[in-house]
């Protein structure tokens, strides 16, 4: 007997033969179970992700099987630890070099707003160089923070429209971000 | 037997006035010297048959802003392993004319602990086979570690707050 | 124990010549044609954020550059605007997978100031917690270094085990990662029998199984030991001049060990050796790791079995925060309380250097106290930092897979590396 749970089907319309729904959800569905993050560590965070993605809390159960570290082939970036100054164009370059559809989650109390480190050294926050979706607290999260900071990010998946990318806020948001 | 009475008395004989200050904070020597003669006497007690001070435990810089004439600090401590005794000198250099000479001719580790130094305070090295920043980016303009400069992010400004904020 | 690492005698091995330096030079050729790669600071094999610039003659290292600083967080200038309560936040980011050590390198510093004497049973609750946080690091650095060379499965064996050790801290302290963990004066509660429990469970049940395991995987293995064997091989003296400490430096034959030669914490109570290697090279260093995790286990075995009983902080009104449950009852507990986090003692003024066995070598405080509420100046002596200079000379004249290895052997913590 399998324990394994398949995910239910999107609302839609089903009879014998056919199951219609609209692309969205289904492709919003395929998205939010096959999620390949990038994980962007560098410091402290970075080891609570290493316990995460080991064998206690597995992050794979929710479809994060593939840590990508080609920024190319990754759909969510998460930035855990302190992103000095110094480090800040290259979070931005790895952030442009990823392909839509992509989501940024700010781990840790450094990347959403520097945390205890407000020093000149520090950027205040990684969403002063790019947007970023879900922020997870804790300095540093535990695991099960991070786990529940994919399934933030898994939820907008499935409920955001297929194209975030062509709506007006998403266009001005980037934008301001001087990306494009 | 070794101990920081000899050494005093060994460095004294060798150097005279060259060599100075002398205390013993917690049990570990600390004596002050010239920058002109720093290398002289780091290289004395490094290859001295006795003392044999072979490691470089740390190097780091100090600001006194109050110290007219030798506002900066470039303090080495050194460690003998046989004798199991360390020593700790420094040298004051004036914050207009920073300048002492590098001891990575001695131990490669002073390498990158007189960069940070030197990124830090700004204390130049002479002779440095590399000397630039290396913890902060190549175009900053000030000398961070300094005391007259800010810890805090300048830019940030929803921790402004009578109370417990700035 | 592997046969091939010989125990030191309690003397220190030191290099006959110190002029025998590693003749591992490339030269390079005025019109070749080299080609540059850049190795980080964002790369899957860089663990941290470091930056190489390899310039290569085909596949192999000519010479490299390194750049760091890419997490540079100003600790020194933070640690002079902090009361001295405060400064333990930040020592648990310097080295974070061996936090209590780092707290307690701290705590024992400043008690060296204050002229605190920390009672028996705290000095071995504490180290308990140092030689946790030590195994915790060696099999980090240990299990990495199998995942770089394309085992995965060692990896996610031991992880187990360290999430046993982050039981115990949370346990202790309340926190996994970053503990900030114990007091100026001692611990902030005692062992409670859980944490006993527990951490007799781990010494002397489930670790010793699994670590005994993890060997097997890895010590014999040949396709492992080709790659790591002859790689990255630094003689003692030039270690010695580049400021080696801690278990890359044992890995070349010197067993200087803070532990042995300063001891701190009552570790002159423990009996345990000191694992050396003889060739300095990667697989030396994971060997020396390996051995000093068994060593870890030993001294927490002693401790745990001969855990004096008492007070576990000292009897110092000035400097010991007061329990948590008369600061919300007395008004004289919740005023020392906050003139102790406020940093309203009075330090006296005073130059003290104390140096640790950190997870990767001496980790040193260098604390000037002008006697203000902060600290005047406050260096870290940060063994990462230190001892990664020596990284283009350890990987010239071999391959990139090399120098991916030969970094993971060394330990480099990001959070150490750039403070």
């Amino acid at each position: 007997m399998s324990n394994i749970k398949i995910v239910d089907a999107p609302e839609g319309l089903e009879g014998s033969g056919f199951f219609a729904t609209s692309l969205d959800k289904a492709i919003g569905l395929a998205r939010s179970y096959s999620l390949w993050p990038l994980p962007f560590a560098t410091s402290c965070c970075g080891i609570e992700f290493m316990a995460t993605m080991g064998s206690n809390y597995d992050i794979s159960r929710f479809g994060a099987e593939r840590p990508s570290f080609s920024p190319r082939q990754a759909d969510l970036l998460m930035v855990m630890g302190t992103i000095a100054k110094k480090m800040g164009p290259v979070l931005k370059q790895v952030y442009l070099q990823m392909a839509e559809p992509r989501w940024v989650i700010a781990v840790g109390a450094c990347a959403s707003s520097g945390g205890v480190f407000d020093s000149y050294s520090v950027l205040q926050g990684i969403d002063r160089v790019i947007p970023v979706d879900v922020y997870v607290p804790g300095c540093p999260p535990r695991p099960e923070q991070i786990i529940d900071g994919l399934m933030q990010v898994q939820h907008l998946a499935q409920n955001e429209s297929l194209r975030r990318r062509n709506t007006e806020e998403y266009k001005a948001l980037l934008e301001s971000y001087k990306v494009l | 037997m070794i101990n920081n009475e000899s050494i005093v008395e060994e460095v004294v004989g060798q150097f005279g006035q060259k060599v100075f200050g002398f205390e013993e904070p917690f049990g570990l020597l600390t004596f002050t010297t010239n920058a002109s003669d720093l290398i002289e006497v780091v290289g004395f007690l490094k290859n001295h048959p006795q003392f044999k001070f072979g490691f470089l435990t740390d190097l780091a810089g100090i600001h006194f802003p109050d110290n007219t004439g030798g506002e900066l600090c470039s303090v080495c401590m050194l460690h003998s392993w046989e004798n199991n005794i360390r020593v700790r000198i420094k040298v004051f250099v004036p914050i207009s004319d920073p300048k002492v000479p590098t001891l990575t001719t001695l131990f490669a580790a002073a390498n990158w602990q007189e960069r940070e130094t030197f990124d830090f305070y700004g204390i130049e090295y002479i002779g440095h086979p590399n000397l630039k920043r290396i913890l902060n980016m190549e175009d900053m303009d000030y000398f961070p570690m300094r005391k007259e400069y800010p810890l805090e992010d300048a830019t940030r400004e929803d921790k402004i707050d009578a109370l417990f904020g700035r | 124990m592997e046969d091939n690492i010989p125990m030191a005698e309690n003397t220190l091995i030191l290099p006959k010549d110190s002029n025998d330096a590693l003749a591992l030079n490339v030269p390079m050729v005025e019109d070749k044609q080299y080609s540059t790669l850049n190795l980080g600071p964002v790369h899957p094999a860089t663990h941290g954020i470091f930056q190489n610039i390899l310039t290569m003659d085909g596949e192999k290292i000519v010479d490299s550059e390194q750049t760091v600083g890419y997490i540079h967080r100003a600790f020194e200038k933070i640690a002079e605007r902090r009361p001295f309560y405060q400064i333990t936040t930040l020592t648990d980011r310097l080295n974070y997978c061996s936090s209590p050590i780092n707290n307690f390198g701290w705590h024992m510093t400043v008690e060296k100031l204050l002229g605190v004497k920390v009672p028996k049973r705290a000095e071995y609750i504490r180290v308990i917690m140092m030689e946790l946080a030590r195994i915790s690091d060696h099999l980090i650095c240990n299990s990495i270094l199998g995942v770089d060379t394309g085992a995965y499965s060692g990896f996610l064996y031991v992880m187990q085990e360290r999430e046993k050790i982050y039981e115990i801290y949370e346990e202790v302290c309340g926190a996994r990662l970053t503990t900030n963990m114990g007091r100026i004066g001692g611990m902030e509660r005692d062992l409670s029998p859980t944490a006993i429990a527990k951490i007799r469970d781990l010494v002397f049940n489930s670790f010793p199984k699994v670590w005994a395991e993890f060997e097997t995987l890895f010590n014999r293995n040949k396709i492992f030991r080709d790659r790591i064997q002859n790689v990255g091989a630094i003689s003692s003296a030039r270690a010695m001049e580049y400021g080696f400490t801690g278990p890359n430096l044992r890995a070349t034959g010197v067993d200087y060990d803070v532990r042995v030669i300063e001891p701190y914490s009552s570790y002159e109570d423990f009996d345990f050796e000191i694992p050396i290697g003889h060739k300095g090279d990667t697989f030396d260093r994971f060997m020396v790791r390996n051995g000093e995790v068994w060593e870890s286990l030993k001294i927490i075995q002693q401790a745990i079995e001969n855990l004096p009983e008492g007070p576990y902080y000292a009897d110092e009104d000035h400097y010991y925060l007061p329990p948590k449950k008369e600061v919300y009852s007395s008004m004289e507990a919740l005023i020392y309380h906050f003139k102790i986090v406020m940093g309203e003692i009075d330090a006296p003024v005073g130059e003290v250097y104390h140096a640790v066995e950190g997870g990767n070598g001496e980790l040193g405080f260098y604390l000037i106290s002008d006697g203000g509420r902060t600290p005047f100046r406050l260096h870290f002596r940060r063994p990462s930092f230190i001892y990664y200079q020596a990284y283009p000379e350890m990987c010239k004249g071999l391959t990139i897979s090399d120098a991916v290895v030969i970094m993971s052997s060394l330990n480099v913590i990001a959070g150490e590396l750039d403070a």
